[in-house]
């Protein structure tokens, strides 16, 4: 159950930078995942839901955009996508490839939400 | 009334926090001369017997090593280290299923970093969620044992692709448990292409003298 932990640090972050921005509501957090982090979305929902209470974030959904592996072969010289994500091989000379362009993603891209409205007595 | 719906750019890693505390951790351990090992396996791949072999090998080297050992409820791994290594700390994580590097800072207070040459940080025992955070390591290790499956590396690609090196423990028992070890090795070339494997066994030895100076001193 890490996604506890990495949910409860997307609020950490996404709340301090709201505080910073002056936004009052956040609709939407969105995610970079990479295949390799052994993330579950279902999973991440459910904490994200929990830490998120309570806080500036509570109520934001969660958009996440899974990154697949990207591999550099060396014997083809060039970028390529396994047929199994999660074994380093290249689909066309089946050459182990150790180089990894992308996969392990875990960022923040942003978030979107709506502005403290100024002016506006606080009652 | 004015309200203006935006988006906030952060493109910031998740973990941030985290690595904040962990690149400051590898600032102090570079700076005090120490090697610093995480180590991480499933419960029960012989984790604390290794490190309890590893201890008694720095003693008689004259290596000072220090053991911060991370479990979700007991200090019976760091008593069982205490025999070997008395510089020993135990972490109670009460009940979470990694180490994070907050938790090393603190644990390592009270320590005279100037004395320690090289730091085993034993994790708890989990395959997912451990490889996530980093904390302040040079060698991020992954561990099984031969009696786990020799398809384990497949199984659990997250943690065997990224780590720095691969320890096989119990190889005294690799008959009896029918470990093909060719094909062992073979998988952890597939999701890791290129890793150095070490394959030990803390009862007979074997290994163990290899595994201390990859640790210790490097490849």
């Amino acid at each position: 159950m890490h996604e506890l932990s990495i949910a409860r640090a997307i609020v950490a972050e996404v709340e301090s930078s709201a505080l910073e921005e002056g936004i009052a509501t956040i609709e939407e957090v969105r995610l970079k995942v990479g295949a390799l982090c052994g993330v579950i979305g279902d999973s991440l929902n459910f904490c994200f839901e929990i830490a998120a209470d309570g806080t500036v974030v509570a109520g934001a959904k969660l958009a996440i955009e899974r990154v697949p592996v990207l591999l550099w072969c060396g014997e083809c010289e060039r970028a390529v996508v396994p047929e199994n994500q999660l074994l380093f091989q290249c689909p066309e000379c089946k050459a182990l490839c150790a180089d990894l362009l992308s996969g392990r993603e875990l960022e923040i891209v942003g978030y979107s939400g709506e502005r403290r409205c100024e002016g506006v007595p606080a009652w | 009334m004015v309200s203006d719906d935006s988006f906030i750019e952060l493109n910031r890693r998740v973990l941030r926090a985290n690595d904040l505390v962990s690149g400051g951790l590898r600032e102090r351990f570079a700076h005090a001369g120490i090697r610093v090992a995480n180590l991480i396996s499933a419960p029960g791949t012989g984790k604390t017997e290794l490190v309890v072999a590893l201890g008694e090998l720095a003693a008689s080297a004259g290596v000072e090593m220090a053991v911060l050992v991370g479990d979700c409820a007991t200090d019976n791994d760091a008593r069982r280290i205490a025999a070997s290594c008395p510089m020993v700390r135990q972490i109670v994580t009460d009940g979470l299923c990694h180490l994070e590097a907050s938790m090393i800072g603190e644990a390592l207070s009270g320590f005279d970093l100037a004395e320690i040459d090289l730091l085993l940080i034993e994790n708890v025992g989990n395959l997912v969620c451990p490889s996530d955070f980093d904390l302040g390591e040079d060698l991020k290790v992954a561990l099984l044992s031969v009696t786990e499956g020799e398809d384990k590396p497949l199984k659990y690609p997250h943690l065997f692709s990224s780590a720095d090196l691969v320890v096989v423990t119990k190889l005294d028992l690799a008959e009896a448990a029918g470990c093909d070890l060719g094909e062992l090795g073979a998988n952890i070339a597939a999701v890791n292409p290129g890793a150095l494997v070490i394959y030990t066994s803390a009862r007979s030895g074997d290994g163990i003298g290899q595994l201390f100076k990859v640790l210790a001193v490097g490849g």
